[in-house]
């Protein structure tokens, strides 16, 4: 298919489009409404099939989406922000009832102070929930998770909702050449949605959602954790099969100039990009750098990770999210992945661009320049204004 | 209508087994409103006694397709289901004429679950909202909820010697929800079996979405012999507390016993009758709070005469 221009958001509503989900429940909230808008325009022209409802709060949006899903019904859905987190005791039931819902969360920080740009501070908030986490770096990169993510999400292995994470206003707002897929060829990809035991199938019925006690409950996180687990391989099946289809190759994290890098610099979202920037202008100069992305945040890629990063003489990095009283969650994890291997490279935090506070190439230099000099302190707050 | 015996011999949605307290009056309401639809059903449930104790894991005393997600969100949890019912009925991979139904108590409704109701009221899910209204929070251990009558005493809003039980009216709840102007909602009791089903039958085939009240009481937390809870419902509507009535599409009507004091044919008993039947009202027959029993009485009155305005319109 010919290459369009669109921003982040109308190109999740296309592959959305192209998927003709059975329901939408959705609501507004900046940076995601548009997302809504260009969809409901498809549904005002006939162009889908798929039963939207406009709700009257987010935690209904999702409380539909459960009720949509458990009838059997590919069932969407996105949000930002406080919508995510009023969202957020939804989340957990949704994946408790293991429901293959899809979710855009265009990530913007969260109240207080109020205030409408990126950062992941909305998302970090779910990580535990048990949603499937992928992180898009630009435009392209938010159709193509979104598309993957419905096979991700109904992967009999898995059953788990799958949030897809794009960059409010870097990603979801700015305009970017993208290259969809046909449609019959996402049709043929996607496929038919396949629910287990739907409400609906009332000659069958089933209850969902029933009350547990200490003799069950355990077992049935037990069961949640193997699906997340089963996640990962999912992805890089999909992925490749995806990739076959497209050119488009995936894995669950990017190297981008790490395997001959000394100092590697772990990013997610759009701040990938930039960081690519970087080491693009830095290896010029001479510097052994590289940036390793992060698009699969949970299930986490702990071995992926440690591979990656074995041997490095240091390593920064980024979180968009400030964790009071602890580090940032990306440090902690990337600390984690790094503890199984011989040697541990100094490993550093950087906190940036909270509350869509820009962050640019020359900002991103100074990472590198700390890690190199050995200067940068455990827990570094880039740019900050002390 | 159709009689008891017919009714006996239909099939049981909602079977023996639940751990519902003796004289609970949950499952009757619930089994009438079941028995007031022949087409496939789907159940959605809010967190409460009724959700907990009808399908404790891996148990379950539904036959039917039952859904319980949380506590505020029923209303919401259905027009889920229904509107994944709408596409999949357009698309021609559901064939059957189903009907949905919610399940909540007072807390779910009055309280909690308010946004998600009116909400899925206001887009015209085709579902009958059924509130057993309890009037308090009975599952955590009887707290005071936005359906707790003045003078109650619960675990929130005791009797003391200076306060003397909920100091403030519940809120019309009925009439807050027939201001969405939706096709049907009425008020009724399980202890007219008939009333209540024929209401629950046109709340069913509303083509809209549609509410029922019921006054739900509760030998645990009204504090009554559990072989009463029958004679307890009655009283409330004897009273007026709790008249029977509808509004359907814009019509305000009386029905049963209700209709009948209305109508001049029985009497309106004193509000004294229903307070002293309970414990939550024991304190209450302590002179020193005879102007709350005053109080009660005369909003008794005054919402039977505003009542009584609205069917003659």
């Amino acid at each position: 298919m010919k290459r369009i221009a669109v921003n982040g958001d109308q190109a999740v509503a296309l592959s959305w489009k192209q998927v003709n989900p059975d329901v939408c429940a959705s609501y507004p909230i900046t940076p995601q409404t548009i997302i809504v808008e260009a969809f409901s325009d498809y549904v005002a022209d006939g162009e889908v099939d798929t039963e939207f409802v406009c709700s009257e709060s987010e935690h209904s949006s999702m409380s539909i989406c459960i009720g949509a899903s458990s009838a059997g019904a590919r069932s969407v859905t996105s949000t930002a922000s406080a919508g995510l987190a009023l969202m957020w005791e939804m989340l957990y039931i949704a994946a408790s009832m293991r429901l293959p819902i899809v979710m855009t969360v265009a990530n913007r920080a969260l109240s207080g102070p109020i205030n409408i740009h990126c950062d992941h501070s909305d998302a970090m908030g779910s990580r535990d929930s048990g949603w499937v986490q992928m992180f898009a770096e630009n435009v392209q990169e938010a159709y193509d998770n979104s598309l993957m993510s419905f096979r991700v999400a109904e992967h009999p292995d898995v059953r788990l909702p799958v949030m897809n994470c794009l960059d409010g206003f870097i990603v979801t707002h700015a305009i970017e050449s993208l290259t969809p897929m046909e449609d019959d060829q996402v049709k043929r990809f996607v496929g038919e949605f396949k629910p287990t035991k739907p409400l609906l199938d009332w000659k069958n019925p089933h209850s969902h959602g029933p009350f547990d006690m200490p003799d069950f409950y355990y077992e049935h996180k037990y069961q949640q954790a193997m699906a997340m687990k089963n996640a990962l391989p999912v992805f890089k099946e999909v992925a490749a099969e995806y990739g076959k289809l497209t050119g488009r190759n995936y894995d669950v994290i990017e190297k981008y100039m790490v395997d001959d890098a000394e100092y590697v610099a772990v990013a997610m979202g759009s701040t990938a990009g930039t960081m690519k920037a970087v080491v693009d202008e830095l290896r010029k100069e001479g510097h052994k750098v590289g940036c390793l992305k992060i698009r699969l945040f949970r299930p986490f890629p702990y071995q992926e990770v440690a591979k990656a990063l074995e041997g490095k003489k240091a390593v920064a990095v980024m979180d968009r999210v400030m964790s009071f009283g602890a580090v940032g969650p990306l440090f902690s994890d990337i600390r984690s992945a790094e503890f199984d291997n011989r040697v541990h490279p100094r490993t550093v935090s950087y906190v940036y661009g909270l509350g869509g506070r820009d962050v640019g190439v020359e900002d991103l230099k100074v990472v590198f320049r700390e890690l190199e000099a050995g200067t940068a302190k455990t827990v570094n707050y880039l740019g900050v204004k002390q | 209508m159709i009689s008891i015996k017919e009714m006996a011999a239909k099939p049981v949605k909602l079977t023996e087994g639940h751990r519902l307290c003796a004289g609970c009056s949950e499952p009757i309401v619930a089994k009438q409103v079941l028995l007031a639809t022949d087409k496939p059903v789907v159940v959605s449930n809010a967190t409460g006694c009724f959700e907990v104790s009808t399908s404790g894991y891996p148990y379950s005393a539904w036959n039917v397709p039952w859904i319980h997600s949380a506590f505020e969100n029923t209303a919401a949890t259905i027009s889920g289901v229904e509107s994944a019912y709408r596409v999949l009925k357009k698309k021609g991979k559901i064939k059957d004429d189903m009907r949905f139904v919610c399940f909540a108590g007072d807390g779910a409704t009055y309280d909690i679950g308010f946004q998600a109701l009116s909400g899925a009221i206001e887009r015209g899910h085709q579902f009958l909202y059924v509130c057993m209204n309890n009037e308090a929070y009975m599952n955590t251990g009887i707290q005071r909820s936005g359906a707790t009558q003045r003078g109650a005493a619960t675990t929130t809003c005791p009797s003391g010697t200076c306060i003397p039980g909920k100091r403030e009216f519940p809120k019309d709840l009925t009439k807050i929800i027939a201001a969405h102007e939706l096709p049907y909602a009425a008020q009724a009791s399980p202890h007219n079996w008939k009333d209540l089903i024929e209401k629950a039958a046109k709340g069913f085939e509303a083509g809209g979405p549609a509410f029922l009240n019921v006054i739900s009481p509760c030998p645990r937390g009204w504090r009554y012999e559990s072989a009463q809870t029958i004679e307890i419902a009655k009283l409330a509507v004897d009273t007026g507390l709790w008249p029977l009535y509808e509004y359907d599409n814009g019509k305000w009507r009386f029905t049963a016993e209700s209709k009948r004091i209305a109508e001049g044919k029985a009497e309106r008993r004193p509000i004294t009758d229903w307070l002293k039947s309970q414990g939550r009202f024991k304190h209450l027959q302590d002179p020193k709070w005879r102007s709350v029993v005053d109080e009660i009485q005369a909003n008794v009155d005054r919402k039977w005469d505003e009542l009584k305005k609205l069917t003659s319109l």
